[in-house]
């Protein structure tokens, strides 16, 4: 209980850009992870398939680029938040 | 420039019919034509520039509550996030700048200067602590590249209370360093499609040869793996010219801003730009959309009525949310891959401050990350542009399919 107070309490005081940095970061962090999945499944479906490595390839790179779209995404609400 | 967007489509129309002629057993449909007018919209779309003006001053103001903290003489966060932003000159090196004109419309009527007006009358005032540093010409003040109109005292006015601009924002119809980008890519595409429309034609029946050839893969590709697929053998064919213009645009003005010491254009980074893209295709997609695609959005069947209360909101927002989303994706990934690589910059600039011998051998290494970082975003110019068209694409196949239930 202490904690939670002295938390909210450090979080009201803190400055806008301080919590944007957080979310740009975890933003990070969700982009990291989408991505790694992708290249995972990605590897594995070559190992399986090899002839294949053509379309697998396409494939990846568009889900990529789609994910990495809603990590910007949260990077520029964090962005507007400093401004 | 009325003669050169209908040149523009003429070729675009001519080289998607002779691939279909030569290649594709399809007929030509003449309502295609009508398709491509919301296109000749968007390269009228100066109106862009109202919103550049309104939206770069967003960008720029973080920079002052910073300058306090940093350096008189290298503030890295302001000179980038300047250097993403819009602005009223092209800025080559040093002193040289190209001063674009300043177009105004005020209640005197419409009112243009050249910025070097502008930026040849720097002011610097003191409110209190904080210092302002803004240009002035005549009866408008230019701060962080917005036209204000000045206070009757002749400067800006801050509000007492939240200290923030109180003056008027003038109308805003200046040619800017983005609708220059505009203009250029146009010019590129114009340039390239005519000359391989003129090809097509030379050469009917025959191989291509020289940039044909180059474009042809190109072409086939928006087609084959983009448009087919997504909407369909049938009426691909009505959407092409759209899509190839959406494509080939957001690639070539992406590869402007990539090209280094001609200002640094920005074109796809501008909000304002892709906002009117995805309107665009928004525009495209309502106006195509039949009547299976509606009865899907407001009146959906197999649904339980308490569930469609639920769904029909969801469906109706998604329609204005796919384009939002389209176009941030496109500006956020453009701007970002712009700010890593100022931001590499400013890192030497900033060991360098310190002393020479440190600028250099960050420099080194900066150098060379920042090569890598270039061709990552050749890479990711390519894939954006390609990502836009793909989902553009597939609303459209959503729009325009028949039931098949």
């Amino acid at each position: 209980m202490e904690l939670l107070t002295v938390l909210l309490q450090a979080a009201g005081e803190a400055s806008g850009s301080g919590l944007a940095g957080i979310g740009a970061g975890i933003a990070a962090i969700g982009a990291g992870l989408g991505i790694g999945k992708i290249g995972t499944s990605a590897l594995e479906s070559i190992a399986r398939q090899p002839e294949s490595t053509g379309d697998i390839r396409a494939n990846m790179i568009v889900a990529a680029a789609l994910v990495e779209g809603v990590a910007l995404f949260a990077v520029i609400v964090c962005l507007l938040m400093v401004l | 420039m009325y003669y050169l967007c209908s040149r523009f489509f003429k070729a675009l129309k001519t080289v998607g019919n002779m691939l279909k002629t030569s290649r594709f057993k399809s007929r030509a449909s003449l309502k295609s034509i009508l398709r491509v007018l919301p296109l000749l919209l968007f390269f009228f779309s100066f109106s862009g520039t109202w919103a550049i003006a309104q939206d770069s001053t967003a960008v720029s103001e973080i920079a002052v509550n910073e300058t306090q903290a940093e350096e008189e003489s290298l503030d890295a966060s302001k000179m980038i996030l300047h250097h993403i932003a819009d602005a009223h000159e092209i800025h080559l090196f040093d002193d040289v700048a190209i001063y674009l004109p300043v177009i105004l419309i005020t209640d005197d009527g419409l009112k243009v200067f050249s910025s070097s007006h502008f930026y040849h009358n720097p002011i610097t005032e003191y409110h209190g602590e904080e210092k302002l540093e803004y240009y002035a010409y005549g009866d408008f003040i230019l701060y962080h590249e917005k036209v204000y109109l000045a206070s009757a005292e002749g400067g800006l006015t801050l509000d007492p209370v939240t200290g923030e601009i109180a003056n008027e924002a003038a109308l805003d119809f200046s040619i800017t360093k983005s609708v220059v980008g505009v203009i250029l890519t146009l010019l590129i595409l114009v340039l390239i499609f005519g000359s391989v429309a003129r090809g097509y034609k030379k050469r009917e029946g025959r191989a291509p040869k020289g940039l044909q050839s180059f474009m042809e893969p190109l072409i086939l590709f928006v087609r084959d793996e983009v448009a087919v697929p997504s909407i369909g053998k049938e009426k691909a064919d009505r959407f092409m010219p759209f899509l190839l213009s959406m494509f080939f645009f957001i690639w070539a003005a992406n590869l402007l801003g990539l090209i280094p010491f001609i200002g640094g254009f920005n074109v796809t980074g501008t909000i304002s730009v892709t906002l009117v893209l995805a309107a665009l295709v928004f525009i495209t997609i309502t106006i195509n959309g039949n009547k299976h695609y509606w009865t899907h959005i407001l009146a959906p069947s197999g649904v339980p009525l308490p569930v469609k209360f639920i769904l029909v909101p969801i469906e109706f927002l998604s329609i204005f949310i796919k384009p939002v989303v389209l176009m941030v994706r496109l500006t956020a990934n453009i701007t970002a891959g712009h700010i890593i690589i100022l931001a590499f910059v400013s890192l030497v600039l900033i060991f360098g401050e310190v002393s020479a011998a440190t600028g250099y051998g960050v420099g080194v290494g900066s150098v060379l990350f920042l090569i890598f970082m270039y061709f990552i975003k050749l890479l990711v110019v390519f894939l954006q542009a390609y990502v836009f068209t793909l989902l553009a694409a597939i609303y459209l196949g959503e729009a325009t399919q028949e039931a098949h239930h």
